[in-house]
C-alpha cells in the first residue's frame, strides 16, 4: 500500500525527544513506525499533549479522542489543555515537527490543503497555525491524484494554507528537500526510475542531471 | 449562583435568530442532550459559532442541527467533517466566516476578557488576508481580527455545582474559552454535586461565568454512546 509505505518513511524522521503534531490521516498512520528506541511526545490540537495507541474494546474513554475524533490512550507523563493553550503551543514555537497532508505543494515550499474553489471545501482547521508555528515542516501525500496529475507543481493553483513552509516532501514515489532554491531530490522509492520521477513530477528537480541512482 | 434547570427550558432560551456558541472538538466533548433538544425544538436561523461540524460523517451531535438545515451561519474554522454542511455552505445556503482554529479560539477568549482584537501572523499570505485588517506592529505585518461573542453558550462539563463551578474531565477543548464569552451561558454536566465536593483547584470553569446547569447523559451512558460511535466508524 502507497499510504502505508509513505508512513513508514515519515517514521525515519522522527528524532528521540521532538514534540510533534500529526495530522489526520496518512501522517497520523506514521506513529505506527517511530522507530524502537525513539520516544516522540504526540500533540494534538484539541489539548493532549503525550498520548499512546488506540484503546482496547470496552477500555475507551469518552473524554479522551485526538484531533480526528479517534479515541487515544495517555501515556505516564501526559498533560491535558484546552485549545487556546494548545494553540499558544503551536504558534509559540514549541512544537519540533509537524507532518501534513496536503492537495499541492510547489518548488518553494508553499502548500494548498484547505479549499478547491466551486468544488470542495474542507477549511483551514488547524493547518495554517501549524505551519506558521512547528519548527520543521513535512508534506506527506499520494504523488499524483486520481487523474495522474503531478501535485508537486511549479507554483500552486489551489488557495495556499501557507507560503514558504515546507521543508520535506514525502510521496509514495520519492523524498524532496525543499531549500531557497528550489527542490532537491534525495531519494526514490524502491521500483521509481529517475525517468519516471522527472514525468510524475510538475516541479523543477534542481539536482536531477546529477542524480546517480536509476 | 447558577440555577438548575431542564433541558427544556434550557433549550426555550434559544430564539429563532440567536447566536450559539457550542463547545467541543469535532464531535468529541460536546453537549449531546441540548443538541438532541434544539434539533427536536425546530428553532431556526441560527447562528453556529463552533470550531468545526460535528463528527466525521455528518447526521451526528451538531450534523443534526445542519440537517435540520437550522442555520444560516456558521463562524468556525472547519468544515471538513460534514459533506451537508459543505453543500450548504456551496449552495449559498448558509453564510461562512471561517478563520484558522488557533486565531477562532482567541477571538472568543478576546470576547470573553474584555479585549479589542486578536492580533495574529496567521494567515498571512493566504486567503484569510481578505476578511482582516492588515497592522504592523515593530514594522512585522499581523492581521487583525474582531472578537466573538454568543447569545447563548452551551460547553459540556464533568460536574458542576450550583455556584455554577464547572469541573472537566480528559480533554475539555473549547469549552472553558466559551463559557467566558455570551450573554447565557448554560452548562451540560454528567453530574451535578454540592458545593464543596469540586476542589477549588479543579474548577476549570470559575462559577462567576455560568448560568444555568442541566443534567446530561452519565459518564457511563458517554462510555456507551462514544464506545458504540468508535466501534460503528471503524475506529475502534
Amino acid at each position: 500500500m502507497s499510504k502505508d509505505y509513505i508512513a513508514k518513511r515519515i517514521g525515519k524522521e522522527f528524532k528521540n525527544g521532538m514534540y510533534v503534531n500529526l495530522g489526520i490521516g496518512i501522517p497520523t498512520l506514521s506513529a505506527n513506525y517511530i522507530p524502537d528506541g525513539v520516544e516522540v511526545f504526540l500533540q494534538s490540537e484539541n489539548g493532549a499533549l503525550f498520548f499512546g495507541s488506540q484503546p482496547q474494546r470496552g477500555m475507551s474513554n469518552p473524554d479522551l479522542s485526538n484531533a480526528g475524533t479517534e479515541p487515544i490512550t495517555l501515556l505516564p507523563g501526559a498533560s491535558l489543555f484546552n485549545v487556546n493553550d494548545s494553540f499558544g503551543m503551536i504558534r509559540g514555537g514549541h512544537i519540533d515537527m509537524t507532518v501534513l497532508g496536503a492537495l499541492e505543494v510547489d518548488e518553494h515550499g508553499s502548500i494548498a490543503s484547505w479549499k478547491i474553489p466551486g468544488k470542495c471545501l474542507s477549511g483551514m482547521g488547524g493547518a495554517m497555525d501549524l505551519l506558521y508555528g512547528c519548527k520543521r515542516v513535512i508534506a506527506a501525500f499520494l504523488h499524483v491524484d486520481k487523474y495522474g496529475n503531478s501535485k508537486i507543481k511549479k507554483e500552486c493553483t489551489l488557495p495556499l494554507t501557507g507560503a514558504n513552509v515546507v521543508d520535506l516532501i514525502i510521496t509514495d514515489k520519492a523524498v524532496f528537500s525543499v531549500t531557497k532554491e528550489g527542490l532537491i531530490l534525495d531519494e526514490l522509492a524502491p521500483g521509481i526510475t529517475k525517468d519516471e520521477i522527472v514525468l510524475l513530477t510538475e516541479a523543477t528537480i534542481l539536482n536531477i542531471e546529477d542524480w546517480k541512482g536509476a | 449562583m447558577a440555577k438548575h434547570i431542564t433541558i427544556n427550558e434550557a433549550a426555550n432560551m434559544i430564539k429563532n435568530g440567536s447566536s450559539i456558541m457550542i463547545g467541543g472538538f469535532l464531535g468529541a466533548a460536546v453537549p449531546l442532550k441540548m443538541i438532541d433538544q434544539i434539533a427536536e425544538s425546530g428553532i431556526s436561523k441560527l447562528t453556529l459559532i463552533s470550531i468545526g461540524a460535528g463528527y466525521r460523517g455528518g447526521g451526528i451531535d451538531i450534523g443534526k442541527l445542519i440537517l435540520n438545515k437550522q442555520f444560516c451561519k456558521i463562524i468556525c474554522s472547519h468544515v471538513g467533517t460534514d459533506p451537508n454542511l459543505i453543500k450548504q455552505i456551496i449552495n449559498e445556503e448558509i453564510e461562512m466566516d471561517l478563520t484558522p482554529m488557533g486565531t477562532f479560539v482567541e477571538r472568543i477568549r478576546v470576547a470573553g476578557a474584555g479585549l479589542g482584537a486578536v492580533v495574529t501572523p496567521v494567515g498571512l499570505g493566504t486567503e484569510v488576508e481578505e476578511n482582516a485588517e492588515k497592522i504592523y506592529v515593530d514594522n512585522k505585518p499581523f492581521l487583525l481580527h474582531k472578537p466573538i461573542y454568543g447569545d447563548v453558550a452551551i460547553v459540556k462539563a464533568f460536574r458542576a455545582d450550583s455556584l455554577g463551578n464547572l469541573q472537566y474531565k480528559g480533554i475539555n477543548s473549547s469549552n472553558p474559552v466559551m463559557a467566558t464569552a455570551a450573554d447565557i451561558v448554560i452548562a451540560e454536566v454528567d453530574e451535578i454535586v454540592a458545593i464543596g465536593d469540586i476542589p477549588p483547584e479543579q474548577v476549570g470553569t470559575p462559577g462567576i461565568y455560568v448560568d444555568y446547569i442541566v443534567q446530561g447523559h452519565t459518564y457511563k451512558e458517554r462510555q456507551n454512546i462514544y464506545e458504540n460511535l468508535w466501534i460503528a466508524t471503524n475506529k475502534l
